[in-house]
């Protein structure tokens, strides 16, 4: 599983980046974790509001930190 | 869901109840607890410029922190009804002329950060709203934001706030009028046009207890970015007001030179937007003889233009159109400072 987290560099996107981290935790899963700093990149995932969250190429919402639970629901949802 | 257990119990399963409780909080500290700590100064070291830089200091700290965390809270909440993918639709809408105004006000409600309106910005574009009105957007978005209304107001009143306002809602109309007027499309760079017919992402409609923990996260994220600036601003005006002597600026910022609201500009730009803690300090000078529309144009310059903004904003532009965007705002900027200086000659206000 590849989870990607969309932001140029803000604090909400660090914030992101540690909660997506403790919910793979928390699901046990192994999950490749990538931030996406260049804007260009994240404009190919047609999202306009940062930070994001892309799972398998996949956004699974955009604009908001979402709490660790809630990421872990999404990501397993998806699965 | 079916994720097992452990998750199904998030969600705040009393909004209402979590609402009623942290506004209750909130008006016990800032109406009952905060008057009785503005005489500590004086107490504790005696009479004095010393005891007038601590009072000052130790009242209005946690004043502008409690007046922010609502302000960021209920401008967060307001966020949340309004999507990227509605503001798009709304500026697609509109004619070119109201579009211009419709943008700058956006502007005024999204985050108090350029890394996430050049995303916007970049979207709008995408979207093919004109290019003009989407720089009116991104003026008006790191300049008139809630931060700086809550700081403007606590520290300069009404008229002054009124004015910031009113001027920098006006440079984003006036400004991304003029780029729209030169037609730049093409230094836009490749990718962003290329990018023109993406698909657009779909809009969700959040449920009443993920919008609070929406506006929650604003004010956890926005407020814990600025206060250490804030506080560090307010210590720098604490011992201007304490120890600069009175009209102190008057010969450096007064209105008797032109030259200054250029130097004020050009000292500003490079100066990084975060400084929210830059309104304390403008009220300092201005109390101690700056001119309004040079201390104006200053903190116009501090917060409109950023060096970061600008490192994100060169991936999307090509250069001539940096330089433009630069350009017509420092020109717009300056020619705000010069109207201030001129019909608010020695006012004091």
């Amino acid at each position: 599983m590849k989870l990607q987290v969309l932001g140029t560099g803000c604090s909400r996107c660090r914030t992101l980046v540690e909660r997506v981290k403790e919910a793979t935790a928390l699901l046990s899963t192994a999950a490749d974790i990538e931030k996406i700093e260049d804007i260009q990149a994240i404009a190919r995932f047609g999202i306009m509001a940062t930070p994001a969250l892309v799972m398998d190429g996949k956004v699974l919402f955009s604009g908001r930190v979402p709490t660790t639970r809630e990421i872990a629901e999404l990501i397993a949802s998806h699965k | 869901m079916k994720t097992g257990g452990s998750f199904g119990a998030y969600r705040e399963d009393h909004p209402a109840g979590w609402l009623a409780s942290a506004l209750g909080s909130w008006l016990l500290l800032y109406f009952l607890v905060l008057p009785r700590i503005t005489d500590l100064g004086p107490t504790i070291i005696g009479p004095g410029p010393l005891a007038d830089a601590v009072s000052f200091f130790i009242y209005e700290v946690p004043k502008v922190l409690l007046l922010l965390i609502a302000v960021v809270f209920g401008v967060g909440l307001l966020r949340t009804f309004v999507s990227p993918q509605q503001a798009r639709e709304w500026l697609k809408l509109r004619q070119p002329l109201t579009g211009h105004g419709l943008a700058a006000l956006l502007g005024v409600i999204t985050p108090f950060c350029s890394c996430s309106a050049v995303p916007l910005f970049v979207g709008f574009v995408q979207s093919g709203i004109p290019l003009g009105v989407t720089f009116s957007f991104l003026i008006a978005a790191p300049m008139v934001n809630e931060v700086a209304v809550v700081m403007l107001f606590t520290f300069f009143g009404t008229k002054v706030a009124a004015a910031y306002l009113l001027a920098g809602v006006s440079l984003a109309i006036g400004c991304g009028y003029a780029i729209g007027k030169l037609e730049l499309d093409n230094y836009l760079e490749e990718w962003v046009r290329e990018l023109r017919a993406a698909a657009p992402e779909a809009a969700t409609s959040p449920s009443p207890s993920a919008r609070l923990h929406e506006a929650v996260e604003s004010v956890r994220d926005i407020v814990g970015r600025v206060w250490l600036y804030i506080v560090i601003g307010i210590a720098v005006g604490a011992t201007i007001h304490g120890y600069i002597p009175t009209g102190f600026f008057s010969q450096i910022m007064g209105d008797q030179h032109w030259w200054s609201v250029p130097i004020a500009v050009l000292i500003g730009i490079p100066m990084y937007s975060n400084a929210a803690g830059i309104f304390p300090v403008a009220q300092a000078l201005l109390e101690k003889g700056a001119a309004l529309g040079t201390t104006l144009a200053f903190m116009m310059s501090v917060i409109g233009l950023s060096l970061p903004e600008l490192i994100i904003l060169k991936k999307v532009l090509k250069l001539p159109l940096i330089l433009v965007f630069v350009g017509t705002l420092a020109v717009g900027i300056i020619a705000i400072g010069f109207i201030f200086n001129f019909f608010f000659h020695g006012v004091h206000l």
